[in-house]
């Protein structure tokens, strides 16, 4: 055929975008039935599928949609208690850990030391440590240092993780030439001034992506705070709101509402700062 | 390494002092955080799980050594066998289901000329944000009979499709795959699109000016470029998989379902550890767990290096 691929490929675009929108609608409809769902009372739940059908504007009932599930989970379920706890535990841990793996792998990129390989593979050995054989000793140690039931117990473990290191140890490598930090320390410039005013702005993008790598792995972890933590006024919102499953169980509508006001937040805040995210995301596998 | 010589040139004087040789203790005090937290949070229970496998345990407190009677047990625990078998069943649904969807969006994506290129991503990528809890929590909705979405559409769409089809049931691992396919799709299709935009244009127009189909394009051109992105997502799909706990454990309540037909092998480690008290014997499970998962490590790392020598 005399048609370059590029041409031909032109014309196939069309099926393209018809099967890429049937998966996109596909990926939305759980987020449209869950906003649906945190909106509508329970009868309207298990009667329609999205908005409640009606006489109003486009056939929908709009004056059925209700925000009382919301003020149930604020006022009788106290579930700011929960969104505050959230926000807390995964800002303190992802400022944290993203500071010190920031630091650690500015130690292994740009310092020759004696046991620097050594610490690499620990680094990647302990990436390749799977969690759920640390589940059962992790337990009795965060018991034994009497650390149940505290935050202490849940965020000391993840202060510096190997993954983080990983990642800012090969941004840095690239990206902070040598040189730099040399004559920086010759014009007599501290440690800690040339780590924060040349090494940190110079892997922005991996600080940004980190941060949020570890924002969101805090807010979602579940499995964690509901081993650790014991006591309901100390519970994020991925415990408070499983929680409300057990005691609310046929109660679509407030359990739906509870989700939505936990992924909300994270979604906007992806939203905002997706491009970031997902160069940070690649940047680790893409190392050939 | 990237470190060109060691920086410790004899120390000229320079007009403002003398030149400072990087400080021995910088690098360390950067790295005591990890390091510390390596010895006493991962070192330090890694030995104990050592330990504690070769004993029984009620609780944290007390324990009984048994020698190997906790391995022996396991391969004899039918229950244990049900989970690797469910787990097993979850894996392959991932593998061969999810991710050649996540390679197909890649490189619908991918095509050039395409509009709207990032809003799409934007969309795939989205339910990867949603913490497994809560995705757990909206599926365990979505899939029950008569009133869940999943039911009203199929039913609906197809009116044989019995309404009441009992997915959490006993089609628990079926609907457990559907679920990670909506939750992790865009996410692996987020690698393999990184890898597909590597492959060099040119290479492709070349192979089509050799009458080069579009199946021959992939096998010949595109395969050998994204190998190594390819399977290491694989691996990173099979780890996960082999590893699938809080999905199932949310969407089921916590149980492992009717007949424990939703039970996978680390919420088993969780029920005999956490439920029934017995470390010991999750411990054991961990270490089985962790054994699998190794050889799956090693695998990949033979195949990536022996397609690196062809």
């Amino acid at each position: 055929m005399d048609i370059p691929l590029s041409r031909r490929r032109a014309l196939l675009l069309g099926p393209i975008y018809v099967a890429l929108t049937f998966c996109a609608i596909l990926t939305l409809v759980p987020f449209a039935w869950l906003i649906c769902a945190a909106f509508k009372t329970n009868a309207d739940v298990f009667a329609h599928n999205f908005l409640p059908m009606g006489d109003g504007f486009l056939g929908v009932a709009w004056d059925r949609l209700t925000v009382a599930n919301f003020e149930r989970l604020f006022t009788e379920l106290g579930i700011g208690r929960a969104i505050a706890n959230s926000v807390m535990l995964s800002a303190v841990s992802a400022l944290v850990a993203t500071f010190f793996c920031a630091l650690g792998g500015y130690a292994l990129a740009k310092f020759n030391f004696k046991g620097r390989s050594f610490i690499l593979s620990l680094v990647l050995a302990s990436l390749v440590i799977p969690g759920s054989l640390l589940m059962a000793p992790g337990y009795k140690l965060i018991h034994d240092l009497g650390l149940l039931d505290t935050y202490a117990g849940l965020l000391l473990p993840g202060i510096s993780p190997a993954f983080g290191i990983f990642l800012f140890r090969q941004a840095m490598v690239n990206a902070a030439p040598t040189a730099l930090i040399e004559s920086a320390r010759i014009d007599g410039a501290g440690e800690l001034r040339i780590f924060f005013t040349i090494i940190l702005p110079l892997v922005r993008p991996m600080v940004g992506a980190y941060l949020m790598i570890t924002f969101l792995g805090s807010w979602n972890n579940f499995i964690g705070p509901q081993i650790i933590l014991q006591d309901p006024s100390r519970f994020p919102l991925s415990v408070a709101i499983n929680q409300l499953r057990g005691m609310y169980g046929t109660d679509y509508g407030l359990i739906m509402s509870g989700t939505l006001v936990s992924i909300a937040p994270v979604l906007a805040l992806f939203l905002l700062l997706q491009k970031e995210f997902i160069s940070g995301l690649t940047s680790g596998a893409v190392k050939g | 390494m990237s470190h060109p010589a060691p920086a410790s040139p004899p120390a000229a004087p320079t007009p403002r002092g003398h030149y400072r040789a990087e400080p021995l203790w910088v690098p360390w005090l950067c790295l005591a955080p990890f390091i510390l937290t390596t010895v006493v949070f991962l070192a330090w229970p890694l030995l104990q799980s050592v330990l504690l496998a070769f004993k029984q345990t009620y609780g944290p407190r007390n324990a009984v050594w048994v020698g190997l009677e906790n391995f022996t047990f396991l391969f004899r625990d039918p229950l244990f066998w049900k989970a690797v078998g469910n787990t097993a069943l979850f894996a392959l649904g991932s593998v061969f289901v999810q991710l050649p969807l996540s390679l197909g969006l890649a490189m619908l994506l991918n095509r050039p000329g395409l509009r709207g290129r990032a809003v799409f991503r934007l969309v795939f990528f989205a339910p990867s944000l949603v913490g497994l809890v809560f995705v757990g929590l909206l599926f365990s909705l979505m899939f029950a009979p008569r009133t869940g979405l999943v039911n009203t559409v199929l039913h609906g769409v197809f009116p044989a499709f019995d309404p009441e089809f009992p997915w959490l049931e006993v089609y628990i691992m079926p609907a457990l795959i559907l679920a990670a396919l909506w939750l992790y799709v865009g996410f692996n299709m987020v690698y393999f699109l990184a890898a597909l935009q590597n492959v060099p244009e040119e290479l492709l127009e070349a192979a089509s000016l050799d009458g080069a189909g579009p199946w021959q394009r992939f096998r010949h051109v595109v395969l050998p470029e994204i190998i190594p992105i390819a399977s290491f997502v694989v691996l990173m799909s099979l780890l996960g998989s082999l590893q699938l706990f809080e999905l199932p454990f949310v969407l089921l309540n916590g149980g492992g379902g009717p007949d424990n037909r939703g039970l996978t092998v680390v919420m088993y480690l969780y029920q005999t550890g956490f439920i029934t008290g017995d470390l010991g014997y999750a411990s054991a499970i961990g270490w089985v767990l962790a054994l699998g998962m190794a050889m799956f490590a090693f695998a990949q790392k033979r195949f990536i290096r022996r397609h690196e020598e062809n």
